[in-house]
């Protein structure tokens, strides 16, 4: 394009430095050439293996044989785990405005502030990202633990029992609690740095014309950032929809709250190695990832005026 | 840019009036986050009994500090597998990082930079993959590097933690704006071939997103549990994630009193966060510009 656009002074010359600058364009794919070959090796190819796997079922007498949709039919109809998509969808809905409401809230005031206080606090809030989720589980069990954390102990101060944060009941509260502390911050820095790039000038017009802090918060800032905010949206509902490791490792601390079957990829993983049927795991894996894919995909479409990805 | 702007800043002083609202929130959010570290730091100085009738109870050091003896315990127990996890965890981070890491930088390069033939397909296949969870394809992995007899080996968690979609958009996005089509037409006037104007003009503009992306990367792999989890059975091939969860089951079912290890699990995931913690606060300029690119468009 750009061949053409300097205008040669002679047609030959143009067509020749137009067919270079093409030959030139195609080295596009050499530069994407390994990534491409790690796409198809542990992308492609898994997905279309997972795909395949999915269509077989084993059996003890014949070996395993071809079943076609059967494992999806199965799938859509096995109580377990449409009760585990209905409870990340649930996640989904209650944890993740949980989260955008800490991390903006935090992101319009750390953005109104430059004192020390505000940076050592965007920080703190910041630092639970960069550890393993194992780790915050932990953490966080030992906390939740009714015999020796500190719950109890605060409860027993006002004459209350122990709360059992690891019950049942609790468990989903408890989740949310864990995954907030753990992503709230990553998510504000994303809103944070989105509001540093505004041009304050913008700010003394709007104080010229009368506004006050909470209107130029919500009237002005919300809607310059809307961009990174459906950004984080996507991540945290493809990050809800796969819940695994928090729930995995919880599952080992409160094994009579957390079921196998208790979000959809672990009970994809339970099928796998605790049950042995990889066929039925590959169904599950392959159906959540289309629930997940048409999920964001479909939240994309809706809110592609504001996304910034294109 | 988002610095630039900021230094007419002074300018709007109205809003650095005392604001002692916002100040508490921000007193609130801080204690928070950091509540759950300041008691991983105590529960690391308490013996196995302290951490669970300890003299101050749960919120307070114990009157015996063991924290040199867990360390001590730490290092022997188990032959000191500890410290091989850890080993594997920086290992398996590195070389996924930077690997993976270089890989989107040329691919992100080749997308910004060249209109090839195929490109808006493949750059939609690339976002398509942004939005696949990577977890649906862990056991579908699993099953095929058990093909090739690839599984319990270093490679089984290397190789697909190299495969960063997110890492090639933002490495796109940001060489789109770093690196003016201008500088590379001059190299090639000078006769620079296309990998050379790569190397010499596009990398360095590319350089703080670069380190970006390879913090990234580390962090997810170094973080990375489900994939080592289904991959790995040798103890001692395990990332330190992993590693220390299995201490939490064996102590939750322990049989034996030389199984009961919950003072292992504490300080062992104290020293496990503080290179992250460390390299985070270090670093902290290059991950506030990065996230930033993905999102001001």
């Amino acid at each position: 394009m750009t061949a053409t656009a300097v205008g040669s002074p002679t047609r030959t010359r143009s067509q020749r430095a137009g067919r270079a600058t093409r030959r030139r364009q195609n080295w596009g794919w050499v530069f994407i050439a390994p990534f491409a070959v790690l796409f198809l090796v542990f992308f492609a190819a898994p997905l279309i293996y997972a795909g395949v796997l999915s269509t077989w079922a084993p059996s003890v007498l014949l070996g395993d044989r071809f079943v076609g949709l059967d494992n999806y039919v199965r799938a859509f109809t096995d109580p377990a785990f449409l009760e585990g998509l209905g409870r990340v969808a649930l996640f989904v809905l209650v944890m993740i405005p949980l989260q955008m409401v800490v991390a903006i809230a935090a992101a319009l005031v750390l953005d109104s502030l430059t004192t020390r206080l505000s940076r050592f606090s965007r920080l703190a809030m910041f630092v639970p990202y960069s550890i393993p989720a194992v780790i915050g589980v932990l953490m966080w069990g030992f906390l939740y633990s009714p015999s020796f954390g500190p719950a109890a102990q605060l409860a027993n101060l006002v004459g209350l029992p122990s709360p059992d944060l690891l019950s049942a009941d609790a468990i989903f509260g408890s989740l949310t609690n864990i995954v907030t502390w753990q992503w709230a911050g990553y998510y504000m820095v994303i809103v944070y740095a989105a509001l540093q790039s505004i041009n304050p000038e913008i700010y003394e017009a709007a104080v010229l014309d009368g506004a006050t802090r909470r209107q130029i918060a919500l009237r002005i800032k919300l809607p310059m950032v809307s961009s990174s905010i459906v950004l984080i949206l996507v991540f945290a509902i493809i990050g809800t929809l796969q819940f695994f490791t928090e729930p995995q490792v919880m599952s080992n601390v409160a094994p009579s709250a957390v079921s196998p079957s208790y979000t959809p990829n672990l009970y994809a993983y339970n099928t796998a190695f605790q049950y042995g049927d990889f066929n039925y795991a590959s169904a599950l894996s392959f159906a959540l990832a289309i629930v997940v894919f048409a999920g964001s995909y479909l939240f994309m479409y809706l809110t592609r005026k504001r996304s910034g990805l294109q | 840019m988002s610095v630039a702007t900021r230094s007419s800043r002074s300018s709007v002083r109205w809003a650095e009036r005392a604001r002692p609202g916002s100040h508490a929130f921000l007193v609130i959010l801080a204690l928070y986050f950091l509540f759950p570290f300041y008691w991983l730091i105590v529960a690391s100085t308490k013996t196995l009994s302290g951490l669970f009738d300890g003299s101050a109870g749960p919120l307070w050091f114990d009157d015996t500090f063991a924290l040199f003896d867990n360390l001590a315990q730490l290092f022997t127990y188990k032959g000191g597998v500890f410290w091989n996890w850890i080993g594997n965890s920086f290992f398996y981070a590195f070389t996924a990082g930077v690997v993976g890491t270089a890989i989107c930088v040329a691919a992100g390069y080749g997308f910004a930079k060249y209109r090839f033939a195929g490109r808006r397909i493949a750059f939609a296949l690339l976002l398509g993959a942004v939005m696949v969870p990577m977890t649906a394809l862990v056991i579908p992995t699993f099953v095929m590097l058990r093909g090739v007899e690839l599984t319990d080996t270093p490679w089984a968690v290397i190789l697909p933690s190299m495969l960063n979609p997110f890492g090639v958009y933002l490495m796109r996005v940001f060489a789109q704006d770093a690196i003016p089509d201008e500088l590379l037409e001059a190299a090639r006037m000078d006769g620079s071939g296309e990998l050379r104007a790569f190397v010499q003009v596009g990398v360095p503009l590319l350089r703080p997103g670069i380190v970006t992306v390879l913090l990234l990367s580390i962090v997810s792999t170094w973080n990375n549990y489900f994939l080592p989890l289904t991959v790995l059975t040798s103890t001692k091939l395990l990332p330190v994630t992993v590693g220390l969860q299995q201490w939490q089951t064996q102590s939750r079912s322990a049989t034996g009193s030389s199984d009961i290890v919950w003072n292992l699990v504490t300080v062992g995931s104290l020293v496990s966060i503080i290179p992250l913690v460390i390299a985070f606060l270090a670093l902290q300029r290059y991950w506030r510009g990065g996230l930033s690119i993905g999102a001001v468009r």
